[in-house]
């Protein structure tokens, strides 16, 4: 789907207001993945602007699935959840109190969550779950699956990469938020991925690499079905992004901000928001 | 007596309720003739998915499946399923409330002679600490037939656990099970016996000797390991006064354990918990490693003429 100017303006403020939302949210909570929280941003307004999903109904049969792997990156998730109306403003305000609705991991107890996620590696193989529970009733809803590039140590993965590979799983689309570091570090330091893409591909993907920031190219990455494969979209991105402080820096992979750097955030968006109109 | 195996049993089942519902699958790892699955592939290869040796994978794909409304019955050895699938039972069948049955083949000590890696002996401890966990380990074939029967009949995530080898059949054919409801055999009062899988026949033997020597023994089928049948164990402990626990099992947190976590909060007698110890297990058959650990049918009368004499005391 090729995207008009306007569209892609509107999701760019959008995605502004996801990210200072969720920082706020980090820092009333007093905890949260912010790195991560920031570096997906722009994949979570994507994906829920393209996918097929009614808010008013969230069993709708014809909906697209989509599973939050990195389940740990929920608080982002949860202020998409709110701006489509399936998380509200009261639960998101019970954040990180006693006896929430929304816990520092997503369950499907929140309204438009399909899967109790936390537990890195379950993603992909319970979307290759879905997607072939789909296959097998002929239908063609797309299934989403977000991952993190630190979770991929998780053998786990690639037996599930293995078997949607298997089974022809091509209404699966595995996103992967490639911002290179995790909690220790970089990812290469840690445990190297490299070289992911043609690891994908040796698993039967068809890859893309793309800039997880740029909406022009996530559009085209999700548009991309084949004929039997799966597919994976290597999202490049800038773990802590929009937050100067925390870009890039491991240190901001749980981390509360200070009250002066949420308000350096709100500033910044702000006016980046002013430049975009 | 008459033998048959609960694989078997299990496998016959489940070709024929699925041929009545498109939803039911069938999840393999690679197991499909070890779970004597027959001609089920080939006769329904869209109710089928094979995952290779994954367990893991496995259980959580199963999840995927039930998520969407397929109620997914995953058969490979207890063994892999329970131990190292332990996480993914955790959260994508438990926590995650996904209709998927672990149906785990060759448990206990099946594999004889394969050893440590193949044994499933924590099996249970593991499965019923998991919230919202069925635990189930049938008796006989006919106890599995009628199993699967009430398994399909409710979405809540199970745990089946069943051995390798054909074991005498105790049950009639159309024999009604009821989840959670042990199984009364006998009305003896100086003992009771509460056994589950292949131990409960031996427990029914040992019961028979011990009549001939004037002492009365009941034994129940704890076929249900979670949620356990409460009432048959203070029925047990009130008018038989002692109990002896009889699981293919560790002796720490399996049906002895589950019926201790009982008495001890209510109705406190002297027990025994027949098992198998905390070490390595001799290479053997089965019911070798039974008798060496006086689980076979003799062993098991003399455990409970011990017990009885603690009664009094």
């Amino acid at each position: 789907m090729k995207l008009t100017q306007e569209h892609k303006k509107q999701l760019m403020l959008q995605a502004a207001d996801v990210r200072t939302k969720t920082v706020e949210l980090i820092y009333n909570g007093k905890g949260g993945h912010i790195g991560g929280d920031l570096s997906e941003a722009d994949i979570l307004v994507s994906v829920f602007d393209y996918m097929k999903h009614d808010p008013q109904n969230p069993d709708w049969t014809q909906r697209d699935h989509f599973i939050l792997s990195k389940g740990h990156a929920a608080e982002a998730y949860y202020i998409v959840l709110s701006e489509y109306g399936y998380v509200s403003q009261e639960e998101l305000d019970q954040f990180g109190t006693f006896g929430a609705k929304l816990g520092g991991h997503p369950n499907k107890k929140i309204k438009g969550v399909e899967a109790n996620t936390g537990s890195l590696g379950h993603g992909l193989g319970l979307a290759a779950g879905m997607a072939l529970a789909l296959k097998k009733n002929g239908k063609d809803n797309r299934v989403f699956v977000l991952t993190g590039d630190g979770e991929l140590a998780e053998g786990s993965n690639w037996e599930a990469a293995m078997a949607a590979s298997k089974f022809h799983l091509n209404h699966l689309t595995w996103i992967i938020d490639r911002n290179h570091l995790q909690i220790s570090g970089d990812t290469e330091d840690v445990m190297p991925l490299e070289n992911l893409k043609e690891k994908t591909e040796a698993f039967g993907f068809k890859t893309l690499v793309i800039d997880g920031h740029n909406y022009d190219e996530i559009f085209e990455a999700l548009d991309t079905v084949e004929e039997k494969t799966p597919v994976c979209i290597i999202a490049n991105t800038t773990k802590g992004k929009g937050l100067a402080c925390a870009e890039n820096q491991a240190g901001w992979h749980h981390k509360v901000p200070t009250k002066e750097q949420v308000e350096a955030m709100e500033t910044a968006m702000k006016q980046y928001r002013e430049e975009l109109r | 007596m008459e033998k048959e195996t609960c694989r078997g049993a299990f496998s016959e089942k489940i070709l024929e309720e699925a041929k009545k519902d498109k939803d039911i699958v069938v999840v393999c790892t690679d197991s499909r003739g070890s779970a004597s699955l027959g001609s089920y592939p080939t006769e329904l290869p869209e109710q089928f998915v094979e995952m290779g040796i994954a367990e893991q994978n496995a259980v959580t794909v199963s999840a995927g499946m039930a998520s969407m409304g397929k109620k997914v019955y995953a058969i490979g050895p207890a063994s892999f399923y329970s131990m190292r699938s332990a996480e993914q039972v955790k959260v994508d069948m438990a926590y995650s409330h996904n209709n998927v049955k672990i149906v785990g083949i060759s448990g206990g000590l099946s594999y004889g002679a394969l050893g440590a890696t193949h044994h499933s002996l924590q099996d249970i401890a593991l499965m019923r600490a998991i919230p919202g966990m069925i635990v189930e380990i049938p008796s006989d074939a006919n106890q599995m037939r009628g199993l699967v029967e009430e398994m399909l009949k409710i979405d809540t995530p199970a745990y089946i656990r069943t051995g390798r080898g054909a074991v005498p059949v105790i049950y009639e054919k159309e024999t009604k099970v009821e989840i959670g409801k042990a199984v009364k055999w006998y009305e003896g009062k100086d003992a009771a016996i509460i056994a589950c899988g292949q131990l409960v026949w031996r427990a029914l033997e040992a019961a028979k000797a011990l009549e001939e020597e004037g002492i009365h023994v009941r034994v129940y089928d704890m076929h249900t390991i979670k949620p356990l049948d409460q009432e048959a164990v203070l029925e047990a402990a009130k008018e038989c006064g002692c109990i002896l626990t009889l699981e293919e099992h560790s002796e720490y947190g399996g049906l002895g354990g589950s019926v201790a976590e009982v008495v001890s909060e209510n109705q406190a007698v002297p027990m025994k918990i027949l098992g198998i110890p905390d070490e390595d297990v001799p290479n053997g058959t089965d019911s070798e490693v039974f008798a060496y650990y006086h689980m076979d049918v003799p062993g098991i009368a003399e455990q409970v003429k011990k017990l009885i004499a603690r009664k009094a005391y």
